[in-house]
């Protein structure tokens, strides 16, 4: 059986079984399952730029650190609501991703991988250094508050969990929505070919910038409920192993949005499914990376093809270039 | 002045040793276009081997000083050399046709699988490496005291570094070697054994990089199971700044990134010494988009 | 009226002059060929055209605005199109996505918009789609939309190229050996297309090695040798011409 053909009935089943987790789960499997959907932000972001526009890009945690750190900052110091800081998280990560993304952006490949694991080590030092006073060193932010919503607040599990999973709910719509348009499109031909796209009218280094400041934005608001979830953040949440399991979610999703959720759910849910091994739980995970790599080397779930509602001409066998256009001048 | 150049020997040290790891790094790029993220965990292990061999084996009261040392150099690089052809035939070869990343990210389950196999078998406390065979005479150089340990690591990382380049340059089979690393389709039609090449290849690299790991343990005299990831971070960090897939360029990387780091934490701060080393890095790939001796491939419309 | 008109446009190679001091018009509604021997820096001249390459000396006008050194896809917004030698297609993705990428820079929609699906966005869509297929039709490769392009038969492959290149409309189409690996009855129908495409009111601008076709269309030779124009004028000129003959001479005169 291929994975591929059971698309739909896993989809709706995945929604069905997320939807009641909750009545069943026992509150340290809901607390993993918040993980999970924290982790599948952040990966459906980070597959805009790796897996959309191929990217080689393995710092997403900065961009997650420098919005769960905005988030700690304007609410402990400032006292803002967590929630409303979650725009300005994203901002903030977006503003950083552009400003760290736009002399890097040319370099290909591996260097540019390389300089994004550069610069997850120098924001995460930056942080354990008390950058500006403001971060706390390496005891990190703590005495978060709880956001509220409408009036309610969001503290237990249950509810993070539904706060979580709607976000991820609606970026799985908007990035879907994304994919199908002309700037989906424009990602996967600089990842195909970037001198063809260039050479064919997309403004390549646009378009990338463009998917590193959106991709950074998503991950910016996965640090404000990580924050607001955590009440306590520290750099060493965001070090270079969370980038790296963040990169490998999206490697073995394969690409598509499904696959993406999947991938989150064995790489987030599979340690704590191990843990029963204590310490041979992460020597048991590297050796299952290494083999669902060499299994599905193309990923769990490769995205489909685009849809298009093409009219079907009547005429369209054999059409010649003359029933098309109109041309008096032909010069035979 | 003083301190500059001791720092700058220091620097040294670490940049040889880095080198030596930055050239495993580069030496598989070459030739397979794959970062072996892996790479740093073969590196403990062979700190992890060396001291092994030096505890339990007891060589040292058997042999001489000097001639143990050199046979424990030979075991850690062969038995690290053999980790990593195992290595490349479990998590590489099967996806030699798969795209770029799916094997980046079977090499990095293969790190966390070395790192925490090397915990399991050890432990997660640090270990201290037996002192005796620590050469603990003073140079005195030009006015300076210098430790003869940080001297025989300079010249045990420089010994390497020239066979190395004299076997590249000099022997049909480093020919080979480069011809794979240009272009393995082309290479296989000339009669190359592009399997072969390539586990020479992963033979050779984890063998230097085994070998810097017991020249860590030497130098610092203490090791423990995660040092792999800073240390390879920072050696992959060297064979890029040279230009990776280069081997001149991963060994002037490596000296370049001891150097700088040796500076930095003794100018600038200790704290921000590695966010200083990759500062630099991102500040020469800015200027020289390939590293500093990697070619810039134009490539042809 | 002039379209294109380079002067004086040198490229050098790491000392290598690739190109030297070359001045050439192409006038609007124009067939124009460029040929020359190998080497003699034919896709070098187009490559500066596209802003590949961004000549050393010289200047480059389009419609009277310089273009030289511009980026890629601003030259592509101001209405010149390419083909490339070595086909540069995304294989992977469908015929019709091919063409839509050629449409792109024609489009509109933002970020938010693309996000959102906007009924703009959704109209604009429906529109590039729509104009795509008849592109295809145009090379008449419309039944095979939706599969990848990378298992077209290599004469195909040149002219989903070409309807890439047609799809941003625009006023000149380089063509970089657009009859490179097709058989007689391909090229023969190429021929057709390129008329066909010029007579849509598109200046053609093309890089050929089968001088038969070459006779047969154009209105106008350059030849180059060594980065240097040597001749240029009417083809029956032009092959006329004592030095084109030698330049010729021993490479592949039978072609003639």
């Amino acid at each position: 059986m291929k994975l591929q053909d059971l698309r739909t009935p896993i989809s709706v089943g995945l929604a069905i079984v997320l939807l009641v987790l909750p009545l069943v789960c026992n509150a340290y499997w809901l607390d993993v399952c918040v993980s999970i959907g924290l982790y599948a932000l952040l990966a459906l972001s980070l597959n805009v730029i790796l897996g959309q526009a191929g990217i080689f890009h393995m710092g997403h945690a900065a961009f997650f650190a420098v919005g769960a750190y905005t988030t700690a900052v304007l609410n402990t110091l400032y006292h803002w609501p967590v929630l409303w800081t979650m725009p300005l998280a994203g901002v903030a990560a977006a503003l950083f991703a552009m400003a760290v993304a736009r002399p890097i952006i040319h370099l290909r490949g591996d260097y540019l991988l390389i300089v994004t694991i550069g610069i997850v080590e120098i924001v995460r030092i930056a942080l354990l250094n008390d950058v500006a006073g403001l971060t706390g060193g390496s005891n990190g932010i703590f005495g978060i508050a709880r956001p509220t919503l409408f009036g309610f607040r969001i503290s237990k599990g249950v509810q993070f969990y539904y706060l979580v999973w709607c976000m991820v709910g609606v970026s799985l719509l908007l990035f879907r929505c994304l994919w199908q348009s002309r700037f989906g499109r424009a990602l996967n031909y600089i990842k195909e070919d970037d001198i063809a796209a260039e050479g064919c009218g997309v403004n390549v280094t646009r378009y990338k910038l463009a998917a590193f400041v959106l991709g950074a934005f998503w991950a910016g608001m996965a640090g404000t409920v990580y924050a607001a979830k955590m009440t306590t953040i520290a750099p060493e949440s965001f070090n270079f192993m969370e980038s790296v399991i963040i990169f490998a979610v999206v490697i073995l999703s394969g690409g598509s949005q499904l696959g993406v959720l999947i991938s989150a759910f064995l790489f987030i849910g599979l340690p704590e499914l191990l843990r029963e091994f204590h310490d041979a739980r992460m020597l048991i995970f590297g050796f299952a990376m290494m083999a669902m790599m060499v299994w599905r080397p193309q990923g769990l779930l490769p995205p489909l093809r685009r849809r298009y509602r093409v009219a079907e001409n009547s005429s369209s066998q054999g059409v010649s270039p003359k029933d098309v256009w109109n041309d008096s001048a032909v010069s035979e | 002045m003083e301190q500059f150049f001791q720092q700058l020997l220091n620097g040294l040290a670490v940049g040889g040793i880095y080198a030596l790891i930055a050239l495993g790094y580069t030496m598989v790029y070459g030739v397979m276009k794959l970062i072996n993220f892996a790479h740093g965990d073969i590196f403990t292990i062979g700190a992890y081997l060396g001291l092994t061999l030096l505890v339990s084996c007891n060589i040292a009261a058997v042999l001489p000083p000097t001639a143990a040392v050199l046979v424990i150099f030979l075991m850690v690089a062969l038995l690290a050399a053999l980790v990593g052809y195992l290595l490349e035939r479990v998590a590489y070869r099967p996806l030699r046709n798969a795209g770029r990343l799916s094997a980046v990210v079977s090499a990095l389950g293969a790190s966390i699988f070395l790192q925490n196999g090397v915990m399991l078998i050890y432990g997660a406390r640090f270990y201290v490496y037996p002192d005796f065979l620590r050469p603990d005479f003073t140079v005195h150089l030009l006015g300076l005291a210098v430790p003869g340990v940080r001297l025989l690591i300079i010249f045990a990382s420089v010994v390497l570094m020239v066979a190395l380049s004299a076997f590249i340059q000099r022997t049909r089979t480093g020919a080979a070697i480069r011809a794979v690393a240009v272009d393995p389709g082309a290479a296989q039609l000339m009669g190359i054994n592009v399997d072969r090449i390539i586990s020479l290849v992963f033979l050779i690299g984890p063998g230097l990089g085994g070998a810097a790991g017991l020249m860590v343990g030497i130098y610092y005299g203490q090791i423990d199971f995660t040092m792999g990831w800073s240390y390879g971070l920072k050696a992959l960090t060297a064979a890029i700044l040279g230009g990776i897939g280069n081997i001149p360029g991963a060994m002037l990387g490596g000296l370049m990134l001891g150097i700088i780091e040796a500076l930095a934490a003794g100018y600038v701060s200790m704290a921000w010494k590695d966010a200083i080393a990759f500062l630099v890095l991102i500040f020469i790939l800015i200027i020289r988009p390939t590293g500093i001796l990697g070619e810039r491939t134009a490539e042809k419309l | 009226m002039t379209l294109l008109c380079l002067n004086d446009v040198s490229k050098i190679f790491g000392g290598l002059i690739a190109i030297n001091d070359l001045s050439f018009n192409v006038e609007e509604g124009s067939i124009v060929g460029l040929i020359g021997p190998n080497g003699a820096g034919k896709t070098t001249v187009f490559n500066c055209i596209t802003g590949n390459y961004t000549p050393e000396t010289g200047s480059i006008f389009f419609d009277s605005k310089p273009i030289a050194g511009l980026p890629p896809h601003r030259i592509v917004e101001l209405g010149i199109a390419r083909t490339f030698q070595t086909i540069r297609l995304f294989g992977r993705l469908p015929v019709l996505e091919n063409v839509l990428a050629g449409r792109h820079c024609r489009m509109k929609a933002g970020i938010l918009s693309c996000m959102l699906h906007t009924a703009p966005q959704r109209r604009e869509e429906r529109e590039a789609v729509a104009r795509c297929m008849e592109e295809l039709r145009f090379v008449g490769l419309a039944d095979n939309y939706s599969e990848p392009a990378g298992g077209l038969s290599y004469g195909n492959q040149r002219l989903l190229e070409i309807a890439r290149a047609l799809a941003s409309d625009p006023r000149l189409i380089i063509l970089d050996e657009p009859a490179g690996g097709m058989n007689d009855q391909e090229t023969a129908a190429l021929v057709d297309t390129i008329r066909h495409i010029r007579n849509r009111g598109i200046t053609v601008l093309l890089i050929e090695h089968d001088m038969r076709l070459v006779m047969k269309i154009c209105e106008k030779l350059i030849v180059l040798e060594h980065g240097a124009m040597i001749a240029q004028g009417k083809p029956e000129d032009v092959r006329r011409n004592p030095d084109v003959i030698e330049a010729y001479l021993g490479a592949d005169d039978a072609q003639w």
